[in-house]
């Protein structure tokens, strides 16, 4: 009987395993004919043309990696001073509502998200900041207009608001591994915390805050219903922030359901592609934060 | 030191302070803003009709979500009943007997797919299942779901367990009590209340989730509970009408975000309030 | 039999290390045997090796005999299951399940047996294991009270009552009382002599004045081996083997 249960509890778990391997199995499958049409060609063409049967991932790719990275810019910074907030300087009564405030940011689903980009964000953005900086910066090409309102930028902070609370509560970790001793010899020499702040948190935690980064990527490159909701779905490439784009996972959401043939192959390999991206970010995260880990817990 | 270096460095240390206690604030506002527009725009919406009606068409006022309400409760509790076994079942397997290379397998692979994009597991129930069935159906959605919530609910139960300390698996099996019936009477009962807290957690995840739904369940305008059917859900009635270009769909999207939210607040927190009576 | 266990030959290794060399030791029915000595010596080990729990210590090997009531308790014949049901356990730190009261706790161990009992039964069997446990009248009111909300002495007359509820010959005590203050101490050193009318005890212990206080017989550990064993007296007025001497007379331990 004690046999029986192991083995069934195995059983169980061979599942989930095989329930991953399955995954990239039929991933991989079902993109074929787009790769063997169109190769690695597949990467660096911008033409999306059902009629035509020419397929590139390009724009998508692009708006992907503009918008995760513009999300990223925004987030890092704010993620990790609201860290060194709730750690150093919030008082007792407010480090735990402010963090579960944190948590319940990281609950609202995607489309909530979506539904608000939509209706307040991008009106926020067009007319407060979008519009005036065209008006007198326009020239400059990250600036560009016409302005309609979704847009990279768009996407960029919304999606920074979506991956706030897990670069936070990873920093925060992160911020708690530095030896309170380090700290107070900073301090009883006279430093300022600010200066205790740079020196030791900055020599300390640097890796651990580039994992989180890390981590934080992963996630806004997978996001899909906020972004495609903000973002105008135009498979184009633009060098203005203030112009519409696309995402990797925002065109799956929008074509998949109609589509066939060659058009679904496609729609799966940038799916592929999307889950090789992320698996490839996630392992580095990981790997950068278990490194952390081992450190802190020798005492360093 | 002369007083205007202390000074200036006074200076910086206040400044960088206030730049962090702003770093705090604008990290929280947010949560602020959604929450205020939600139950504002929500509520204007909100009637009874909202929960209890079918959609109406364009233009005819009044219909509610009540489809959907019916079918993310249907997709979601179908999605549970082989997904909370197998999540865990394997939980326990990689917590209890967890040494070998069949055990390090699934732990990479359950990593490997908590860090997957949810609308890939979507992709994954189409190939599988939509495509064959040539149709949409709950099934294929629930398949979907349940690829994102056995990872993360695997990954909490092996978590939980482990914190059962091992004197209580040897006070047991001290007693003459045989391993499984010890693993699951008494180590399991011990960290029943985290693994319940981390199948309601993952149960409110996939109540919020759109993205692996929208070419799998599809989606429906009226009431139905065949599961091999297109089923509706909140989020996606959420996202069709928010996209849409009617002002009164629009108004909808509000209102079904409000129920959306209570819903994935109230599992939660009813999650958060079992760990703390257990204590 | 007049012996409960008989050890031959009994050797033990984690991995390469030997921690067991060769132990051969009877233990008689009725009787309340101490294992002393320093920290390391392997008493734990070997008294671990009484109720096989070290089946499930991976890397364990181990050789040489041990027979209760003449039977190998490794021979095929032995479940070892049914076995811990003849020889319980008490262990050094108080280990209440966690999420289970009072009565749950004792009761734990006869539920989870296969016998279909009444709940009639499963209450007189509680009350009569607290009561062996010289801990009823203290609980008696209080049996749907979490295990852990007792005091730590308490608590190890808990788990005392526990394994005494699955009514086994055998009890086999790691330190009972180490980790509890004076008053405990003595109050369950009263019922190890209680008990020790009706069942086998053997209690691992570092607490030499303890040993003196409770015992018949007195085995004494050093690194692996077993020194000598003999009745308490002798062992604490004039021990045979020189480091029995040193250990007893404070130069070690």
């Amino acid at each position: 009987m004690d046999l029986a249960f192991e083995k069934a509890s195995a059983f169980f778990a061979s599942v989930v395993l095989f329930l991953a391997v399955l995954l990239f199995a039929v991933l991989l499958r079902e993109s074929l004919p787009a790769l063997r049409k169109f190769g690695a060609s597949f990467l660096v063409t911008g033409t999306w043309d059902p009629v035509l049967e020419q397929f590139g991932a390009l724009p998508f790719l692009y708006g992907t990696v503009v918008s995760s990275f513009l999300a990223l810019l925004i987030a890092v910074p704010l993620s990790v001073g609201a860290a060194i907030f709730i750690n150093e300087f919030a008082p007792p009564w407010l480090k735990a509502p402010v963090s579960l405030l944190a948590e319940l940011l990281a609950a609202i689903p995607s489309v909530i998200y979506g539904l608000w980009g939509i209706f307040v964000l991008v009106p926020i953005l067009r007319d407060g900041f979008m519009k005036p900086l065209t008006k007198y910066l326009g020239w400059i090409p990250l600036f560009k207009g016409p302005v309609y309102g979704p847009s990279m930028l768009a996407a960029g902070v919304l999606l920074s608001i979506m991956i706030i609370p897990f670069i936070l509560s990873v920093s925060r970790e992160v911020l708690a591994t530095v030896p309170q001793r380090q700290k107070e010899a900073v301090l009883s020499l006279g430093g300022t915390r600010w200066e205790m702040i740079r020196i030791v948190i900055g020599q300390h935690c640097l890796p651990g805050i580039f994992g989180a980064t890390i981590l934080g990527l992963g996630r806004a490159l997978g996001e899909t219903m906020a972004v495609t909701m903000v973002i105008g779905n135009r498979p184009e490439i633009f060098a203005s922030l203030f112009q519409q784009g696309y995402s990797m996972a925002a065109v799956i959401a929008n074509e998949f359901a109609e589509a066939g043939g060659l058009q679904l192959s496609s729609l799966i390999l940038i799916g592929l592609l999307l889950m090789l991206v992320t698996f490839v970010v996630n392992l580095a995260a990981k790997g950068i934060l278990s490194k952390m880990v081992a450190r802190a817990s020798r005492g360093i | 030191m002369t007083g205007t270096i202390a000074f200036r460095r006074k200076a910086v240390d206040r400044i960088m302070k206030w730049a962090f206690t702003l770093c705090a604030f604008l990290v929280v506002l947010p949560l602020f803003l959604i929450f205020f527009d939600l139950v504002i725009k929500g509520a204007r919406e909100l009637r009874w009709t909202l929960v209890v009606d079918l959609p109406h068409p364009v233009g005819e006022p009044g219909g509610g979500i009540a489809n959907g309400i019916l079918g993310t409760v249907v997709i979601t509790l179908l999605t549970m009943t082989w997904s909370v076994p197998v999540a865990v079942m394997s939980g326990i397997y990689l917590a209890e007997y967890g040494r070998g290379k069949l055990a390090s397998a699934v732990r990479f692979a359950v990593d490997t797919l908590t860090g997957v994009p949810s609308i890939i597991m979507g992709i994954f129930a189409y190939i599988l299942l939509v495509l064959p069935m040539k149709r949409f159906s709950a099934w294929a959605g629930a398949a979907a779901l349940s690829m994102i919530f056995i990872p993360v609910v695997v990954r909490t139960t092996e978590d939980m367990l482990r914190t059962v300390p091992t004197t209580v698996r040897e006070a047991a099996l001290a007693l003459g009590i045989a391993r499984w019936k010890a693993t699951l009477r008494i180590t399991v009962r011990t960290a029943w209340p985290g693994i319940l807290t981390g199948i309601l957690l993952a149960m409110s995840r996939i109540i919020g989730e759109t993205a692996p739904l929208l070419f799998t369940a599809l989606g429906n305008q009226f009431f139905q509970t065949k599961l091999d059917q297109p089923m509706a859900a909140v989020p996606l009635q959420v996202f069709t009408y928010a996209i849409s270009p009617y002002e009164d769909w629009h108004d909808k999207a509000w209102a079904g975000a409000l129920v959306l939210i209570t819903m994935v607040l109230l599992i939660n927190i009813a999650a958060r309030v079992l760990t703390r009576e257990k204590r | 039999m007049a012996n409960v266990f008989e050890i031959h030959d009994l050797s033990g290794w984690f991995g390469e290390n030997q921690v067991l060399k060769k132990i051969r030791m009877d233990i008689a029915r009725n009787s309340v045997t101490s294992v002393m000595g320093p920290s390391g010596c392997g008493k734990s080990t070997f008294i671990r090796c009484l109720n096989r729990m070290h089946d499930m210590t991976p890397g364990f090997r181990m050789s040489g005999r041990i027979l209760l009531d003449g039977v190998d308790i490794h021979s095929e014949r032995i479940d070892p299951v049914i076995l811990r049901r003849r020889v319980g356990m008490v262990f050094q730190q108080p280990n209440p399940f966690p999420r289970m009261s009072v009565s749950e706790n004792v009761a734990v161990g006869i539920k989870l047996n296969g016998k279909k009992l009444s709940r009639a039964e499963i209450g007189e069997t509680v009350e009569r294991s607290l009561t062996m446990a010289a801990l009823w009248d203290e609980v008696k009111d209080h049996l749907d009270q979490p295990g852990i909300s007792l005091s730590g002495g308490q608590q190890q007359r808990l788990c005392i009552a526990r394994a005494l509820a699955v009514q086994p010959e055998v009890l086999l005590m790691d330190e009972p009382c180490s980790a509890l203050d004076p008053m405990s101490t003595s109050k369950i050193e009263e019922l190890i002599e209680d008990l020790s009318e009706k069942y086998t005890i053997a209690v691992v212990t570092h607490n030499m004045q303890q040993a003196a206080r409770i015992s018949d017989q007195v085995a004494f550990f050093l690194m692996g081996e077993l020194i000598e064993m003999d009745k308490s007296g002798k062992i604490f007025t004039n021990p045979s083997d020189k480091r029995t001497e040193q250990y007893i007379t404070g130069r070690f331990g």
